[in-house]
Order: structure tokens, then C-alpha cells, then sequence
């Protein structure tokens, strides 16, 4: 759990943030705090499906379910158990 | 009657919900033609008060120039009021493939083709030159129109940080396997004032044999050694597959725009692009009026010139008194202040002092990036400039941001 915890934070800083100065954690809210626009959130659904070999149904893949890496590393684990 | 209470009633809760977001936006009248002075009345019904223009595109002054008002009378007396019609039924008159002929000579490219807007052009063009197997990669910045010409098109979609050559190239090799590839990009940034790195687009789009679309509606008329755009400042004039720009902001600020670029790519857009399909084009007058805005540039850069001094000069201003500014050479130049209620209170403040200046903050840009955006004309004398540097160091002073870092606002303020 904390090891995808852990891969998914790093891939939304290396992917998604522009300054150097700027802090993630793990609940700062992603969608709905401007950081990933719904567009990019599309990259972000084909990393985690192909590093963790799932299939995320686009009903599942909604903005509030990939609003923080929290709520993406719930998701994952949803899937990854099923 | 179907519009029933319950549906009033959702509208109502949505436009309520909009005002206690604080993002309400309400329109400000203008009493007097577009120019560096104009007569706002704002609140509505209030006394009309003569404020210095400092957000509109109108770049090169000449919204309002006599030859352009001219120019247009004259279009209008000789081609008429309107079309009734679109493009290809009866609605090409010999002047708008004049002015296809004009542009295309101006931005140095192989075709145009004009659109009722660039909003048009952007919305049109992607879906009528690519497939579900092509990709679209675009810089995370780009303009709300592009957005939506991406989200109309089939091809899939990726982006890439913004201005980040290196996470560009990444995307270029992840998608590699991609019947046609498309950069997609704004010449200048609308919201930063920065811009594309085209040179080195250019090269990586040669590399990866990918096409590159640049948005130049910013930068149309001045960027750029005799203005032709953000291409010329770069050297790379007749690289670029795509431009789009629009006649709405330097390039006299009427209307319109035109999708520019590869004969076969402008061809595919007279044949597919629905927004040229399905409206009419740009009216008579207006060809007219920016067939002598191209005249009057293609003669002389000295608007250009004059609007170059003016914006480095504002940026010295500002950097002297001491306020964080958004990096960058062109007429765009944000006044950083981080906190969205800090900006709408200066922006207000300025107001009160004769300085037209709007705040802009989340959701237009980022969380934490409030702004004030100020936009330089060749229409600004360095009176004006004068007079609205004061006004911003008074403001300044009064909410203490002067010689502040980005750090000491944010801890005063927040974000």
C-alpha cells in the first residue's frame, strides 16, 4: 500500500508539477486545485494500468477518484485486490 | 411553457453557486471607441469615469486607426452589410481570397483559409486533418479553444509540461508508433506572456516526424523582427505546418480568424472544417479593414517598434517599484500577487485610480497564481505608462506588496 502510494506521488511530481518550489503530499487535491487538468488525467489512467497491469473502466476513472494520491492509491488497491 | 420552476430553479442554484465562488463575471461598458483612454461605466448606471486601458489586445493601436475605419466604410459601401450565406454556396466574396492571399504572404506560409473566428479555426481544424490513429500532444498552457478543437477530435491525446522540450520528447518517442503525430502549441501564452520555444519544437517535430500547430494570436502583427509572429523571433519562418490567428487583437481587434499553413492542410479544412462549413465568414466590412491593417504593417514596423519600447519600459517600472512579475519579453506583463482576493482588491483599487487593469485567478489560471494581468499598446504614450506606474506603486504601497518575494506575499495574504 505505501509502495503505490509512494510510485504514484513521484509520477504526478516528475509528470504533472512546473516549478521546483512547488510541495505535494498526499492529499493536495489534484483536479480540483488546478494541478492535473481532466485532459492529462488520461496519462495518468494509462500509467497506473500498465505499471500495476489493471483496467480502470472510464465510470471508475472520474475526477473526484483521481482528485489526490490518496484517492488514486484507493482506487488502484480496488482493482489490484479484484 | 416547458421552462417550469424546478428548471429556473437549477439555474438559479448554478449562477448562485458561480457568485459565492467569487468568479461571477460581469461586464463592463465602454462608451467610447477602443483605445488607451476610454469611459467605462461600471458599476451599471454609475457616472461613466475616463480610465487608462490596460487589458485590452489591442496591441498595435489600431482598432480605432482612421486609414483602418476607412478602409472599412469603404469595403462596406463597395461589398455590402452581408453574405446571407456561407463559403461555398454563395458567400466568397473576391476580397476574402484576397485576404487568404495577403495573410498568406504575411505569415510567410503556403495556404489560408479564413474562419469566422480563431475560436472557429482551433475548434475546426484538428478533427478535419486527423484520425483515431493519429495523436494529438499539446503544451499544458494552450488556449481554451484548443482544448476544445482537441476534445472534438477523434485522434487520442497527450500533453506535455509546459514549454518542456525534454518531457516533449518523451511523448514524441511514447507515441512514435502514431500515423501522424501534432505538436500543439500557443505562440505567446495569453495568461504568462511567454513564449514557445519554437526553434526547438521545430527540431524535435523534424526529428520525430511530427507536424507542429502553433496558435499565434498574441503575437500576429508584432512578435518578431517586422511582426509576422512568434516564427520570425525564432527563425523558423515556413517550419511551422499550422498557424492559427486571429484579426480580434492586433490585427485591427474586429473579428476573425484563419487556419494558415501547408496547401494540403488548408485544403482539407475547406473540405472538412465545420465551422467554415457550417457559418458564415468574416463580414465584408471587416475584410476590408484588416486588408489595410496588413498594408499598413507590411509598409513600416514602426508600431511594432514603438509597442516593443513601451512593454520594456512598463516591465522596468514595475521591477523597479518592486513587484514580482511573470518572466517574459512580450506586451503581456503579470503582476504577480499569488492570492485571488489580493488581486480582485488591487484590480479594483487601480480602478478607483484610473488604471483599467483586470485580476485573474483560479480557475483561469492555476491555484495560487492570482495575477493581475496588464497588457501593453503602440496606443499607450509614455504619459500613460507614467501615470499608470504610479497608480500601481500607490496601490502597491497600500496593500504592502512592494519589494515583497513571491514567499512574504503568500504569508501575508495565503494562496
Amino acid at each position: 500500500m505505501e509502495d503505490i502510494k509512494k510510485t504514484v506521488l513521484e509520477y504526478v511530481i516528475e509528470e504533472y508539477l512546473e516549478d521546483e518550489d512547488e510541495e505535494l503530499t498526499y492529499d493536495t487535491p489534484l483536479i480540483s486545485g488546478g494541478i492535473v487538468d481532466s485532459f492529462s488525467m488520461v496519462s495518468l489512467k494509462r500509467f497506473l494500468e500498465s505499471k500495476y497491469k489493471i483496467s480502470i473502466p472510464d465510470e471508475k476513472a472520474t475526477p473526484e477518484a483521481f482528485d489526490s494520491v490518496d484517492k488514486i492509491t484507493e482506487l488502484v488497491k480496488e482493482f489490484v485486490k479484484a | 411553457m416547458s421552462y417550469s420552476n424546478k428548471i429556473k430553479g437549477i439555474y438559479k442554484e448554478q449562477l448562485k453557486d458561480i457568485e459565492d465562488k467569487g468568479i461571477f463575471k460581469e461586464e463592463r461598458f465602454i462608451h467610447s471607441s477602443q483605445a488607451a483612454d476610454i469611459e467605462v461605466e461600471f458599476p451599471k448606471g454609475t457616472e461613466l469615469k475616463k480610465v487608462i486601458n490596460m487589458c485590452s489586445n489591442n496591441y498595435l493601436g489600431l482598432s480605432s486607426h482612421p486609414e483602418v475605419i476607412k478602409a472599412a466604410h469603404e469595403g462596406l459601401d463597395s461589398r455590402g452589410y452581408g453574405m446571407s450565406s456561407v463559403r461555398f454556396i454563395c458567400g466568397t466574396q473576391d476580397i476574402h481570397r484576397k485576404l487568404e492571399q495577403k495573410v498568406t504572404e504575411f505569415l510567410g506560409t503556403e495556404d489560408t483559409i479564413l474562419f469566422p473566428s480563431c475560436m472557429d479555426a482551433n475548434t475546426g481544424v484538428f478533427e478535419a486533418i486527423l484520425t483515431d490513429e493519429d495523436v494529438m500532444i499539446s503544451d499544458r498552457l494552450v488556449h481554451a479553444s484548443i482544448i476544445d478543437g482537441i476534445r472534438l477530435c477523434s485522434a487520442q491525446h497527450d500533453t506535455f509540461k509546459h514549454s518542456n522540450m525534454g518531457h516533449l520528447e518523451k511523448k514524441l518517442q511514447l507515441h512514435a508508433d502514431k500515423r501522424l503525430k501534432l505538436v500543439i502549441t500557443d505562440g505567446v501564452f495569453s495568461m504568462d506572456g511567454d513564449t514557445a520555444k519554437l526553434d526547438e519544437m521545430a527540431g524535435l517535430c523534424e526529428k520525430y516526424d511530427a507536424m507542429l500547430f502553433v496558435d499565434d494570436s498574441h503575437s500576429s502583427g508584432f512578435i518578431g523582427e517586422t511582426g509576422r509572429g512568434t516564427h520570425e523571433k525564432y527563425g523558423v519562418l515556413g517550419k511551422i505546418d499550422i498557424i492559427t490567428t486571429t484579426f480580434g487583437k492586433a490585427l485591427g481587434g474586429a473579428s476573425g480568424g484563419c487556419v494558415s499553413g501547408r496547401k494540403e492542410i488548408v485544403e482539407m479544412c475547406r473540405q472538412k472544417a465545420r465551422p467554415y462549413l457550417f457559418s458564415n465568414t468574416i463580414a465584408p466590412v471587416v475584410v476590408s479593414g484588416v486588408l489595410k491593417v496588413l498594408d499598413i504593417l507590411s509598409q513600416s514596423t514602426e508600431r511594432r517598434d514603438k509597442l516593443e519600447k513601451n512593454a520594456e519600459y512598463w516591465r522596468k517600472g514595475l521591477t523597479e517599484a518592486g513587484f514580482v512579475l511573470k518572466e517574459g519579453d512580450t506586451p503581456i506583463v503579470p503582476v504577480m500577487l499569488f492570492n485571488a482576493g489580493l488581486a480582485q482588491n488591487i484590480s479594483r483599487d487601480l480602478y478607483e485610480e484610473g488604471v483599467y487593469a483586470i485580476g485573474f485567478f483560479f480557475p483561469v489560471v492555476p491555484n495560487g497564481k492570482a495575477r493581475i494581468r496588464t497588457q501593453i499598446s503602440a496606443g499607450h504614450e509614455i504619459e500613460h505608462l507614467d501615470k499608470a506606474l504610479e497608480a500601481f506603486i500607490k496601490v502597491g504601497k497600500k496593500y504592502d506588496v512592494l519589494g515583497k518575494s513571491k514567499q512574504e506575499i503568500i504569508a501575508q495574504y495565503g494562496i
